[in-house]
C-alpha cells in the first residue's frame, strides 16, 4: 500500500464526499426548515442530469448544459413546491412520505416517456474527459478534480449565503423555530419557495455533474438517496455543516472501507476470509457508522439548535 | 318470427357446441420487466415477440395467438403471481420471457408443475439445466455460465495472465467468475466483488491501477456497466490495461457510452452481423419497425415465438398433444436467429460462441461485429446432472 494510492483514494472519497454534500444540502434544509420529508429529492437530481445532457447536445457545450440545466431544475423545483408539497406541510410525515414517493414514480414514468427507458448518452468535454498527474505516475481524472472544485466552490457560496445573508439569516431561523419566524412578520410561504427552489438547484447541480459518470436513466435518484439520508442523520437534521461533515465523513469512509478494508483484513484473519469478508463489512460500513452516531448522540453531530 | 328466432338461437348454439377447435386461439403467457431502468430490456423483447407475429402471420401453427404480457418488476415474488395469474385467470398454453435468474427460479417450477410449457428466453441458472431439469422447460438462449466460459477460452487461447476480474456481489456474479474460470487457467491476480447496483468504482479503478495486471475481465450488466466503461475510461486506463466482458456492453448499452466502449470485447452467442437469412430478416425489420439495433434479448424472444410455432406446426394445431410439441421443440426445426442449433438432454442449446468487438463504423455508429468463433456447438457444463433422457 503506497502512499501515492492512499492520496488518490482521500480524492476519491472527498469527491464522492462534495457530491453527496450538494444532495444532503437541499434535503436537510427542506427537512430541517419545511418540516417535510422529501424523498422526490433524488427525482430532482435525476431531472438535472437530464436537462444537463439534453441542454448539452442542444447548445453542443457541455459547460452550457449545466448552466442552463441549473435554473431549470430550480424552476421544476418551484413547480413541484407550489403545486404538490404546499398542501402537504401540515400533514405528518407519512402523508408526506407518500405523496413523495408518489412524486417519485411520476418523475421516472415522466422521463421514461419523453426519453425512454435505456440509459441516455452523456459527453464530456475533450479538455476534462482525460487524466492529469496528481503525483508522478499517479494520474487522476481530470473530471473527479473538476468535480471537486465545483463542490468546494458551490459549499463557500453557501456558507456564505447562509451565515452572511438576510436570506440566510431567516433560513437559520426557520430551522431554529418556525413560528416565532412566521410570528415576527417573514412570508414563511415564499421562504418555503425559495428554499426548496435552492434545494432542487443544488440536486439538479449534483445530477448535471454526475451524468457524464454515471448511466443517465430512470430511477437513477433513488440509487444515490439512501445515501443522502444517512449523511443528513450522521450530520443532524437541518444542519448545513452537519451535512458538510457528514458528507464528507460519508464519502471518505465507503471509499476508503472499499479500498482499504480488504488487505487491512487480511493482515489479521485468512485472506480467504477476508476476500468473504472485506466487500460485506465495505458496503455495510456507513450503515454501522450512522447505528454508532445514532447511538452515541440520537441528534446527530451538529444538530440544527432546537425547536420548542 | 318467434320460429325463425329460435332456429337461429339453436343454430348458434350447435355452433358454439360443435366447432370449439376452429375457434381455439393459442394463449402465450410473456413475462419480462417493463417498468424501471431494466424496462428497456423488456421494452425490446416485447418488440421482437410482436415482430415475430408479424412475421408469422399473427398465426401460431395456423391458430390465433393472444400473447398476455406481465410486468415481473425483477421480482421473483410478482414474476411468481404472474405466472399463477396466467396459469388460471388466462388459460394460457406456453409462459415465456424472463430476464432473471433468480425470477426464472420462481416461475419455471411453477408453471412446469402445472404442466404448462415455460420457454426461457434469456435466463439460464445452472439449476435449471442440472438436477431441476424438466421436459416442459426449454429455453432459447444460453445457460448462464457459457458465456464467460467463452470469455475464459478466448483469454486462455491468448495466453494472457495476470488477470484482474470484477463482478458486482451477487450469486450470478459468482457463477459469471467461477464460469471464466472454468476455462481460463492462468493466473487471476485479483477478484474482487463490488456492492450490486454500486454507481461509483473510481476506489476499485485505484485500486486496479495500482495492481497493474495486464488484463481485465468484468461482469457488469445495464447501468452499472455504463458506469464502469465511462470511469475506466475516464481513468485513462482504456488502451492501457485491455478490458475483457461479458453482458457489459450491448446494444442497449451500446448507444449510452459509445466511444467509452471502443476496442471492448465481449463473448456472445448472437450478434446483429450474424449472416444467416433469419438473423438479417430479423434485424432490418426490427430497425425499420422501431429505429433501434436489437439486442439478444430481443432475438432470443423472437426466436422463443418461432419455436413454438415449431411445435404447434408438428402437431397440426393439437394443443393437447404435449408429447409431440416436446418432440418437435427437441428437434429445434426452426429458422432461428443464430442459425442451426440443437438441443441438449436438458433442453439447453447446444451452439457456437463468437468473440465480439465494440467498433465504430464509417458513418459513426458505434455496433458490436463478430470477430471470430471461440466455440462451436458448446455444451454446459451441468447437462450430465439432469436425468432427464431422450
Amino acid at each position: 500500500m503506497s502512499w501515492a494510492l492512499v492520496l488518490e483514494q482521500t480524492l476519491n472519497g472527498l469527491q464522492y464526499g462534495v457530491m453527496l454534500f450538494l444532495m444532503a444540502a437541499g434535503l436537510t434544509l427542506v427537512f430541517g426548515i419545511m418540516n417535510l420529508v422529501n424523498l422526490a429529492h433524488g427525482s430532482l437530481y435525476m431531472v438535472g442530469a437530464y436537462l444537463a445532457a439534453a441542454f448539452a447536445q442542444w447548445s453542443g457545450s457541455f459547460v452550457l448544459g449545466v448552466a442552463l440545466a441549473l435554473p431549470a431544475t430550480l424552476l421544476v423545483g418551484i413547480a413541484v413546491e407550489v403545486t404538490a408539497l404546499r398542501t402537504l406541510y401540515e400533514r405528518d410525515h407519512l402523508d408526506q412520505v407518500l405523496a413523495t414517493f408518489g412524486l417519485i414514480l411520476f418523475f421516472n414514468e415522466l422521463i421514461a416517456i419523453v426519453w425512454g427507458r435505456a440509459a441516455i448518452y452523456t459527453s464530456v468535454p475533450p479538455i476534462l474527459g482525460g487524466h492529469f498527474p496528481i503525483l508522478p505516475g499517479v494520474p487522476y481524472p481530470t473530471y473527479r478534480a473538476g468535480i471537486i472544485l465545483v463542490g468546494v466552490a458551490v459549499s463557500v457560496l453557501l456558507w456564505c449565503l447562509v451565515t452572511r445573508t438576510r436570506l440566510g439569516m431567516r433560513i437559520r431561523a426557520g430551522a431554529s423555530n418556525r413560528t416565532m419566524v412566521s410570528a415576527l412578520g417573514v412570508n414563511v410561504r415564499l421562504l418555503y419557495t425559495l428554499v426548496f427552489g435552492l434545494g432542487a438547484a443544488l440536486a439538479g447541480l449534483a445530477g448535471a455533474m454526475a451524468g457524464p459518470i454515471y448511466a443517465v436513466q430512470p430511477g437513477m435518484g433513488e440509487a444515490i438517496l439512501i445515501q443522502v439520508f444517512v449523511v443528513i442523520v450522521i450530520g443532524g437534521i437541518g444542519s448545513i455543516r452537519g451535512a458538510m461533515v457528514g458528507a464528507i465523513v460519508v464519502g471518505m469512509a465507503d471509499t476508503l472501507g472499499r479500498a482499504f478494508l480488504k488487505p487491512m483484513l487480511a493482515t489479521v484473519i485468512s485472506p480467504p476470509a477476508a476476500d468473504k469478508a472485506g466487500p460485506a463489512l465495505a458496503s455495510m460500513l456507513i450503515y454501522l457508522l450512522m447505528a454508532a452516531v445514532l447511538f452515541f448522540r440520537p441528534e446527530g453531530l451538529f444538530p440544527a439548535r432546537s425547536r420548542s | 318470427m318467434r320460429t325463425k328466432t329460435r332456429a337461429a338461437l339453436v343454430g348458434l348454439l350447435a355452433a358454439l357446441v360443435a366447432f370449439p377447435a376452429a375457434a381455439e386461439t393459442v394463449k402465450i403467457g410473456f413475462i419480462t420487466t417493463l417498468s424501471g431502468p431494466q424496462g428497456a430490456i423488456g421494452e425490446h423483447m416485447k418488440n421482437s415477440v410482436e415482430l415475430a407475429l408479424d412475421h408469422l402471420g399473427r398465426k401460431l401453427g395456423g391458430l390465433d395467438v393472444e400473447v398476455i404480457y406481465g410486468d415481473d418488476q425483477v421480482k421473483p415474488d410478482v414474476g411468481k403471481q404472474l405466472a399463477d395469474e396466467m396459469l388460471k385467470k388466462h388459460k394460457v398454453h406456453f409462459v415465456s420471457g424472463v430476464i432473471w435468474s433468480n425470477v426464472m427460479l420462481a416461475v419455471a417450477p411453477t408453471v412446469t408443475g402445472a404442466g404448462t410449457f415455460m420457454i426461457g428466453t434469456n435466463a439460464g441458472p445452472h439449476e435449471l439445466a442440472g438436477k431441476m431439469c424438466h421436459e416442459m422447460f426449454f429455453t432459447t438462449s444460453w445457460q448462464n455460465d457459457q458465456t464467460p466460459e467463452a470469455m475464459g477460452k478466448y483469454m486462455q487461447d491468448q495466453n494472457l495472465t495476470d488477470v484482474y476480474a470484477m463482478a458486482p456481489n451477487y450469486a450470478a456474479g459468482k457463477d459469471m467468475i467461477a464460469g471464466f474460470k472454468r476455462y481460463f487457467k492462468n493466473k487471476v491476480v485479483a477478484e474482487v466483488y463490488t456492492q450490486l447496483g454500486q454507481q461509483d468504482y473510481q476506489a476499485e479503478i485505484s485500486q486496479l491501477r495500482a495492481a497493474n495486471p495486464k488484463a481485465v475481465f468484468v461482469f457488469y450488466p445495464g447501468g452499472m456497466g455504463i458506469q464502469f466503461l465511462k470511469q475506466y475510461a475516464q481513468a485513462g486506463l482504456r488502451g492501457q490495461i485491455p478490458l475483457y466482458s461479458v453482458y457489459t456492453v450491448d446494444e442497449i448499452s451500446l448507444p449510452a457510452v459509445k466511444e467509452a466502449a471502443l476496442g471492448q470485447f465481449e463473448t456472445r452467442y448472437w450478434s446483429p452481423d450474424l449472416k444467416n437469412d433469419a438473423n438479417q430478416k430479423y434485424v432490418a425489420d426490427f430497425r425499420k419497425k422501431y429505429g433501434k439495433m436489437p439486442v439478444f434479448y430481443g432475438a432470443q424472444s423472437y426466436d422463443g415465438i418461432l419455436l413454438i410455432d415449431s411445435a404447434i406446426r408438428a402437431v397440426k394445431g393439437d394443443l393437447t398433444n404435449k408429447k409431440g410439441m416436446i418432440a418437435a421443440m427437441r428437434r429445434a426445426d426452426y429458422k432461428s436467429t443464430r442459425g442451426p442449433y440443437s438441443y441438449n438432454t436438458n433442453h439447453f442449446p447446444i451452439e457456437n460462441f463468437y468473440l465480439l468487438k465494440a467498433v465504430q463504423s464509417p458513418d459513426g455508429d458505434f455496433a458490436m461485429q463478430i470477430q471470430r468463433t471461440v466455440f462451436e456447438s458448446h455444451k454446459d457444463a451441468y447437462a450430465a446432472e439432469c436425468p432427464m433422457k431422450w
